[in-house]
């Protein structure tokens, strides 16, 4: 009888946190404008999507671009800033890490809306017309220190004398860093890159302040200004199937790759 | 000859944070040595390597190669190759990869290089390794791989950090012969760390015994071993009896309360010095004419190839033996030791000498506490004196907040009759104590003068 109820239980939980998902799959298979009307099935919004047979159909896809070359701009920055910091923070000693750790953990926490009205506030005060660059260097600012978080715990398990071994093998710093350091750091680095890739593609609140008035879009700030609109476009449902069909993917390939890596070192 | 030394190491000196880790040191190495460092940890040896190897710059004072200061060459400019204490192989490259890195990079062709890595690879018997991962590798053969990355750039001289240190005690044994062998073979300089001093005999022409940041004693292995030049030296390498002992005059000491024939001379006449006697050179005797004192046997404990046996000497001193027959528990026995093997050493100290502030008539400031003793008519406040407190006038308390000052046991050493201890007071000053209490090394003490013990003179005497 407990175990019943444990399991009803587990289900219910996967239901409330799967059925808004399903929901918008299901629902994109039909042509309706409302969401919730079923007026029976058809790939028609699939269609439209790709050929951009409807209503704003171009601003949605540059929104989509946007989001894209946004995230991987700025996951690339904050990859590079994040593995020289955190190689900057390993070699501090005592306190000073510590406080370098704990002022690296503050702006995850900060509410997003409060990074945001900051960095626009700054913006302003330093005259940068905003729009491409200012969206980009404030997607930096708060994914270099994810990027931080995941690379340290690579630098600790590292064999602190591999470095100087490199050096003492004849490496300059510079050879030691490339042949030596990266390599170990590199899984770190990719899940970092990840990690501030998803929270860039992510984001709503710090995009919508520092985008400016240029009519920037990425596709958050687009589906909001769209729901505000009059309703959402119904071409975004058969979108959202396809970014979760995507990252399902992603994240199931992941798995298994780091799976069997695992493996064949235990081997 | 100065040409014969590749190392030569000038007055170097190191701190870390106002502590000193090195201290005036001063060595040379010869062409083709097997010198090894040999300390307990903290003494130092391995900052010293560490600067040899160029991952540290010295405070002060000179490293030379061959005559050449490289005190301010980079380590990847010095050519010296590092054995370090966990490997420190790189994890992302396979065998080959790992012995052709240093190689790789001097950009030789490849065709050599696969030359001088299977040559490295059989030298260490790792032979059809190449394509291993090194993760794939237990520790030896790890430890083996690292040898090997080192010795394939033929370094004018090799450094290890304790390279064995982190294995078994068996797979231990054997890598100190194969290392002695690759030594020989390779006719290459080893600068070897470790703080193992069984590991210090078997390998090495030359030990140098260091603690606290100062070198203890230089020499052969037989040297260090029959001759100490210091109770901490005798301590460290082997099994000691180290007593106090009084050199009567030249060739005849006298310790344990009786007189000695020995072979040292020119110490002077009624003069205290310290004595080390190994335990497998006191005999048992049944001769009464060749018998010099009495004792009877307290413990015998079976060690494989000999006993230990504690005895208890007819004039209170415990003294360890060991040797091949077993003598029953409570057996009266005689014993006697040659000349040759006793030896005598100078006292480092034979009180503790201190400033002392005069605060009034009848009190000083000694370490920053205040203590009461007779000050000297013609001495006034402020006056600083030398303040003579005998070993066996410090008291030791178990609480540190019960002493005026607080310290820690610093090290400890047991004399036949009692135990004589360096403490290390908060404030990172020494005091030496003789004491009946049994303590062990890093006990938190609190320490006290006994009345009556400080005795004032001038400091200029």
């Amino acid at each position: 009888m407990k175990k019943v109820f444990a399991q009803a239980y587990l289900y219910l939980l996967l239901a409330m946190l799967y059925a808004p998902l399903v929901f918008i799959a299901v629902f994109s298979f039909t042509e309706s404008r409302v969401l919730g009307n079923w007026t029976g099935f058809s790939p028609k919004l699939y269609v439209n999507l790709f050929t951009g047979g409807m209503n704003g159909g171009s601003s949605l896809l540059a929104a989509v671009e946007n989001t894209l070359l946004i995230a991987l701009v700025s996951a690339a920055f904050a990859t590079l800033l994040g593995t020289i910091a955190a190689i900057g923070i390993h070699n501090l000693k005592g306190r000073k890490r510590a406080g370098m750790q704990f002022l690296n953990n503050i702006p995850m926490i900060n509410p997003d809306i409060i990074t945001g009205v900051s960095l626009f506030l700054l913006f302003v005060f330093l005259h940068i017309t905003q729009g491409y660059l200012t969206v980009i260097l404030a997607h930096i600012t708060f994914c270099t220190p994810y990027v931080v978080l995941s690379v340290l715990p690579k630098l600790s398990q590292m064999n602190p004398n591999i470095y100087e071994a490199a050096l003492d093998l004849g490496a300059r710093p510079s050879q030691a860093l490339r042949k030596v350091l990266l390599p170990e750091l590199r899984p770190g680095m990719v899940s970092g890159f990840l990690l501030a890739f998803t929270m860039s593609l992510d984001d709503f609140a710090v995009t919508f302040f520092t985008r400016g008035t240029i009519g920037l879009d990425t596709l958050s700030t687009y589906i909001y200004t769209d729901a505000r609109k009059g309703g959402l476009t119904p071409e975004l449902r058969p979108l959202m199937t396809i970014i979760f069909l995507i990252v399902l993917v992603l994240l199931v390939v992941f798995n298994l790759r780091q799976n069997r890596a695992a493996k064949s070192k235990a081997n | 000859m100065a040409g014969d030394y590749i190392i030569d190491i000038q007055h170097l000196s190191k701190s870390f944070g106002g502590v000193k880790v090195l201290d005036d040191i001063n060595f040379y190495v010869r062409r083709g040595e097997f010198i090894t460092l040999l300390g307990p940890s903290g003494c130092g040896k391995t900052t010293l390597l560490r600067q040899i190897a160029g991952f540290i710059n010295p405070d002060e004072g000179r490293i030379l190669l061959e005559g050449k200061d490289i005190s301010s060459i980079p380590p990847y400019e010095r050519p010296l190759n590092t054995v370090f204490q966990r490997y420190a192989l790189f994890p992302h490259l396979d065998v080959f990869d790992n012995i052709a890195f240093g190689l790789k990079l001097q950009k030789l062709p490849a065709k050599e290089i696969e030359v001088r890595v299977k040559k490295m690879l059989k030298m260490v018997s790792m032979t059809d390794y190449e394509d291993r991962s090194v993760d794939s590798l237990s520790g030896g053969q790890q430890q083996r791989v690292a040898i090997a990355r080192a010795l394939v750039n033929y370094p004018k001289v090799l450094l290890l950090d304790e390279p064995l240190a982190a294995l078994d005690l068996k797979m231990r044994k054997d890598m100190q012969l194969e290392l002695k062998e690759i030594h020989r073979k390779m006719g290459i300089t080893f600068i070897y760390v470790t703080h193992d001093q069984e590991e210090a005999l078997t390998l090495s022409d030359t030990i140098v015994v260091m603690n606290e940041g100062k070198i203890q004693q230089i020499g052969s292995p037989i040297d260090i071993y029959n001759e100490p030049v210091n109770c901490f030296v005798a301590d460290f390498i082997g099994e000691s009896n180290i007593l106090k002992g009084r050199m009567l005059r030249d060739r005849r000491v006298a310790f344990i309360k009786h007189e000695f024939d020995c072979v040292d001379e020119g110490f002077g006449e009624d003069v205290p010095v310290d004595v080390v006697v190994r335990p497998e050179d006191i005999y048992f005797t049944t001769d009464p004419a060749k018998c010099q004192f009495k004792a009877k046997v307290n413990s015998c404990i079976f060690k494989g190839v000999h006993y230990e046996m504690w005895v208890d000497t007819d004039t209170g001193y415990e003294l360890m033996i060991q040797d091949y027959d077993p003598y029953a528990v409570g057996t009266e026995v005689m014993l006697y030791i040659d000349p040759d093997d006793i030896q005598v050493m100078h006292k480092e100290r034979t009180r503790n000498v201190l400033d002392a502030e005069v605060v009034d008539g009848n009190h000083v400031r000694i370490l920053g506490a205040e203590w009461e003793c007779e000050v000297p008519a013609d001495a006034s406040a402020g006056d600083i004196l030398k303040a003579e407190i005998p070993f066996d006038k410090i008291e030791l308390l178990d609480h540190q907040e019960d002493g005026k000052l607080a310290g820690e046991v610093h090290f400890l050493l047991y004399m036949g009759n009692h135990y004589h201890l360096t403490i290390l007071t908060d404030d990172g000053d020494h005091l030496w104590v003789d004491t009946n209490d049994i303590w062990d090394k890093g006990d938190l003490v609190g320490i006290d003068i006994a009345p009556g013990g400080i005795k004032l003179r001038k400091a200029d005497d």
